[in-house]
């Protein structure tokens, strides 16, 4: 890791004002670390680390009336702690605590998970079927971004290089909503998904569905909602819907490659399993979480 | 390379060090600071031999800058228990013969403390999960995951 130098800004307007001063791709940001650590001793050239966490907004989460607003380098062990998210957002929840161990999780954060845009991410899923936002601080001020948009490719997102992620922001869900996220991974822990799928499930007061978003993790380039699953969900009490119609559909938004981890007929198969059960636990977990 | 000297709070001692930027914490721990309990097994976060608490949180000390560390509180395995004591878990380790070549065995102490200072009636199930970033070649495990559960009920014995 020869010649990193390393500051650590203690506010957003300070860390944009450094990284504005830096010529395009000598800063990297630091949240949880688990991923940039790794990746600086074969970086082969010098880098300014820009530490993120001495800077409260993006180490705090808040629940306001709106929703959720997510400091990006919180770390999920604490993330997974926070009053009240767990029983409103229980994907997302479970999402975030199945990254790495208890210590990565102790390190990790969802902004890096974001911003990192590994086609795997956990959290991506979820955040896409809550139709998160991506709040992001330049040197022109303040833009937002939907989440499904952020990931551009494998390791690439939109933030341009003068640019960090200064909040995720959940929307609160109507009354009658829950999530859920589900990976395949060959061990029962400690490892990344072949296959995710998440859902996010709203029922109307008369017991039908009338919203329903499905996302899909590690089957493309980046995670992918799936909005051909809405027509087959919409409308539907959920005792009438077709599981298997969802799954194949999301079967067929995937385009997964082959690896050490799956080959791509397999991952597009799981996938689909995943999918369809993600829907159910959402619709069964409504009328168990917050009104 | 100009050095950063850090001050942070390391098992209730105010202690100050210099460091450079690309340093982790682990390699502090043990190059600068002499507290060498902590190990380096993989230095990728896959292994947990170098597991430390940081401000409460536990994480692994390969992930961290030592540069992070200013005014963190932080505690290694030399400050689980009093010095010339053990600590229970420590003293169940021993009893159910839960280690062999001993590499993973301060990891596995401080995490397990961890656990149990948040949880400290958990499941064998709990205890497994939780421990599952602490790798150990030798034990198969099992005895590990008994030392905790023991220590757990002697922990909540001694609390009544």
């Amino acid at each position: 890791m020869a010649g990193i130098e390393y500051a650590a800004p203690d506010d957003l307007s300070s860390a944009v004002a450094l990284l504005a001063k830096q010529p395009p791709g000598r800063a990297r940001l630091l949240a949880g670390g688990t991923d940039l650590l790794l990746a600086l001793p074969k970086a082969g050239q010098e880098h300014l680390v820009v530490d993120l966490k001495r800077i409260p907004d993006l180490t705090t989460t808040t629940l306001g009336e709106d929703g959720l607003r997510i400091g990006p380098a919180q770390c999920c062990a604490l993330f997974t702690k926070e009053p009240d998210v767990g029983r409103i957002w229980p994907g997302l929840t479970e999402a975030a605590a199945l990254i790495g161990s208890s210590q990565v999780q102790g390190r990790a954060s969802i902004g890096g998970n974001l911003c990192n845009a590994s086609p795997a991410a956990d959290t991506v899923p979820s955040l896409i079927v809550l139709g998160a936002v991506a709040e992001i601080t330049g040197p022109g001020g303040k833009r937002t971004l939907p989440v499904a948009e952020f990931t551009t490719g494998p390791g690439r997102n939109a933030l341009g290089h003068d640019e960090i992620l200064s909040a995720i922001l959940v929307p609160r869900p109507p009354r009658r909503s829950a999530d859920a996220y589900l990976r395949l991974i060959p061990r029962s822990e400690m490892d990344i998904a072949v296959a995710g799928a998440a859902a996010s499930i709203s029922l109307d007061e008369g017991g039908r569905i009338n919203r329903a978003a499905v996302a899909i993790g590690a089957v493309a380039p980046t995670a992918r909602a799936v909005p051909g699953v809405e027509p087959l969900l919409v409308g539907h009490k959920p005792t009438e819907i077709d599981p298997e119609g969802v799954a194949d559909v999301c079967r067929q938004a995937a385009s997964p490659i082959s690896d050490r981890r799956g080959t791509a007929t397999y991952r597009r198969q799981v996938v689909g399993v995943l999918a369809k059960r993600a829907v159910l636990i959402a619709i069964d977990r409504i009328g168990r979480t917050a009104p | 390379m100009t050095k950063t000297h850090v001050t942070a709070t390391i098992n209730g001692e105010t202690r100050d060090f210099l460091c450079e930027p690309h340093q982790t914490m682990l390699d502090v721990l043990r190059l600068e600071l002499g507290l060498t309990g902590s190990k380096e097994g993989c230095g990728s976060g896959d292994c947990g031999a170098c597991s430390v608490i940081v401000d409460g949180v536990l994480m692994n000390s390969c992930l961290m800058l030592a540069v992070e560390a200013k005014d963190r509180t932080i505690e290694t395995i030399e400050g689980v228990a009093p010095k010339d004591k053990l600590h229970v878990i420590q003293q169940k380790f021993l009893e159910h013969a839960a280690l062999q070549c001993g590499i993973c065995t301060p990891g596995f102490v401080v995490s397990a403390k961890a656990l149990l200072e948040e949880n400290p009636d958990p499941t064998e199930e709990e205890v497994r999960y939780y421990l599952a970033g602490n790798l150990c070649r030798c034990t198969g495990y099992d005895k590990i995951i008994r030392s905790v559960l023991d220590a757990a009920a002697t922990m909540r014995e001694e609390a009544r």
